[in-house]
């Protein structure tokens, strides 16, 4: 393709699905499948736009189960294939997730939380996460990056694909309605020109050459036929998980040397943290922030440090806990107190978080 | 003497895995012998459905995929999608095509999806141990239909083709054959190859067949179920084509 979508770094004023559209365009992806659910939509929007100028496919499917199993059959082709969903679509979606899963095929989807359960809003919330890091009928076998900001979301979706297809598992760019709708200033910028280079697809099915000739056919099941086998298949993609995670788990983390109090967030709820840390800092505070980028991995042992020189951590969720149980599996076991904030379905402004913390810091509970 | 079987079937993959006396062999056969006159296996992508249809998997030297139960018509849509050259195979039972999964067969005859469909119709849920599907003939006794389907409460049963050809584009291509004609059978299945090979639009062909496990017949019984009892509801025969093939 002569022309390229993102030809140099630029800096733009872009929704955060737009920025996903680009970001997918600039990473190199072949195809999109896709049924509409706010927030997501206009990621669909722009991509259906765009992607016929850049020779990129797209089809919108009769659902999601559909625009899922679409995808993985656009991955078995080769192809870069990515959809996007969020709350009772991306339910719908965790079927071909749990296939993605057995069967290793390196599927990108993006998700835009709205608040749940059920119908919900069709707004805002954190509450995806716990079926995004482990839906299914499975043990989780995902990699869930937790964007806070519009430029992650640009070098995060990039970042997907690359992850995905060196890694062959099903990756998530978790996002939420803030960040779907909200415009923001970003850099956006070809991958080449930061040194990222794009992991090639390659096709699982169809490949070079005649099967039963020139090569044995490839035969790809998720059903089996014995506990034994289940089970060995199964120990087999948690020890490849298991191996991969630590080069894939991210975090980030200020303050944290000398906090008494440390807080903990994800996603769009980290900036209202980063600001109220700042905030309390400035007026002497011992508090600071920790935030993980993957979800899923966990970067355990960063937490584990955190919370062993902290003491005490406040968790900040738009959700009842999803987040918080993510963080105790970890620390089982850690003196360090856990205090929590949740607004299910709902943001953080600051001042209400500058409270919170001064109350956790004096040693109050909620 | 050694049987004989389709090029492209897999010798280390026989026998088949299939029940005693179960029609899938049968379509398989007639399948495989279509998909060696089109000499294009290289582009073949078979994708299997689940219930007793995911046994097919590696019964053929040629790429496949095991999806889940509804769904091969998307992935195989998907991967059609992703690579035109490919020739999709997206082979199920009457309760992944017609029950399910029945919003991915409409949808992908709506669309008019250059993919061929075989979709086996066997009256009842194989694999699962013989409930009624949505093929269940009236007063026909399965699990869960232990005194005989009453359409009155569980509606009439589908046909399938005739739905398809209701709503399929122009180049569609839809057929009912059955096990107990395998040549005409092949045939059909050879025009719906052709016709997603000369990209003229969605075929699909439902196959008649037989499953004495669940039904509970010897093979006399069975072959009258088939021929006689499934005909009379429903008719074997080409429903749309659009090439002008008679067979």
């Amino acid at each position: 393709m002569a022309e390229r979508p993102v030809p140099e770094e630029k800096r733009v004023f872009m929704t955060g699905n737009e920025v996903v559209a680009y970001a997918a365009l600039a990473a190199g992806a072949e195809i999109m499948y896709g049924y509409p659910i706010t927030p997501q939509n206009e990621i669909m929007h722009y991509w259906t736009r765009l992607a016929p100028r850049f020779g990129r496919g797209f089809l919108q499917t009769e659902d999601e189960i559909s625009a899922g199993f679409a995808t993985l059959g656009g991955v078995l082709a080769g192809r870069r294939a990515f959809t996007g969903t969020s709350g009772p679509g991306h339910i719908l979606m965790q079927e071909p997730m749990a296939m993605a899963e057995m069967m290793r095929l390196p599927m990108v989807a993006v998700i835009q939380q709205r608040g749940g359960p059920s119908t919900g809003t069709v707004i805002y919330s954190q509450q995806e996460v716990t079926m995004t890091v482990s839906g299914g009928n499975g043990e989780g076998l995902r990699i869930v990056y937790s964007t806070a900001r519009h430029q992650e979301l640009y070098d995060y979706t990039i970042k997907a694909f690359n992850t995905a297809w060196r890694y062959r598992f099903p990756t998530f760019v978790l996002g939420d309605g803030y960040q779907a709708k909200m415009r923001e200033i970003l850099t956006i910028y070809p991958p080449g020109e930061r040194g990222i280079e794009m992991v090639a697809g390659e096709p699982y099915l169809v490949g070079p050459g005649e099967p039963g000739t020139d090569r044995p056919p490839v035969h790809l099941r998720n059903t089996y036929n014995v506990e034994e086998e289940l089970n060995a298949t199964v120990m087999e993609l948690i020890r490849a998980y298991q191996a991969a995670a630590p080069e894939i788990a991210e975090y980030q983390e200020s303050g944290t040397g000398d906090a008494e109090v440390v807080v903990c967030s994800h996603g769009v709820v980290s900036r209202v943290v980063e600001e109220a840390v700042r905030e309390l800092r400035g007026r002497g505070w011992k508090v600071g922030w920790f935030r993980p980028v993957t979800l899923r991995p966990l970067a355990e042992s960063g937490l584990k440090a955190v919370a062993a020189r902290a003491g005490r951590l406040l968790v900040v969720e738009s959700a009842h806990g999803q987040f918080a149980r993510l963080l105790k599996e970890v620390l089982y076991g850690s003196p360090a107190v856990l205090e929590t904030m949740f607004k299910p379905g709902q943001g953080f402004t600051v001042e209400e978080i500058v409270a919170r913390v001064k109350e956790v810091a004096r040693g109050g509970r909620s | 003497m050694e049987p004989v079987m389709p090029k492209c079937w897999r010798g280390e993959s026989k026998p088949h895995k299939f029940c005693p006396g179960c029609g899938h062999g049968l379509v398989l056969k007639a399948l495989g012998e279509a998909i060696d006159e089109t000499g294009a296996m290289g582009r073949m992508v078979f994708g299997c459905d689940i219930g007793c249809s995911l046994l097919a998997w590696d019964l053929f030297n040629l790429d496949s995929v095991q999806t889940h139960h509804g769904r091969v018509i998307p992935v195989i849509t998907g991967f059609k999608r992703a690579n035109p050259q490919a020739i999709g195979i997206a082979y199920m039972g009457d309760g992944g095509g017609y029950s399910i999964g029945a919003q991915h067969l409409v949808s992908a005859a709506i669309r008019n999806e250059r993919i061929t469909v075989v979709l086996v119709n066997n009256t009842q849920y194989g694999m699962t141990g013989g409930q009624m599907a949505p093929t269940t003939l009236p007063g026909q006794k399965t699990e869960t239909t232990p005194y005989g389907r009453d359409p009155l409460t569980t509606g009439a049963p589908l046909k399938g083709p005739e739905m398809v050809a209701a709503i399929a584009a122009p180049g569609a291509y839809v057929a009912r054959g059955t096990m107990a004609n395998p040549r005409r059978l092949r045939n059909m299945l050879g025009s719906a190859l052709r016709n997603q090979m000369q990209e003229a639009g969605f075929s699909f062909v439902e196959v008649l067949s037989a499953c004495p496990t669940n039904w509970r017949t010897g093979p006399t019984e069975t072959w009258r179920f088939v021929e006689e009892i499934m005909t009379e509801y429903y008719p074997v025969g080409e429903i749309k084509v659009p090439l002008e093939q008679e067979v």
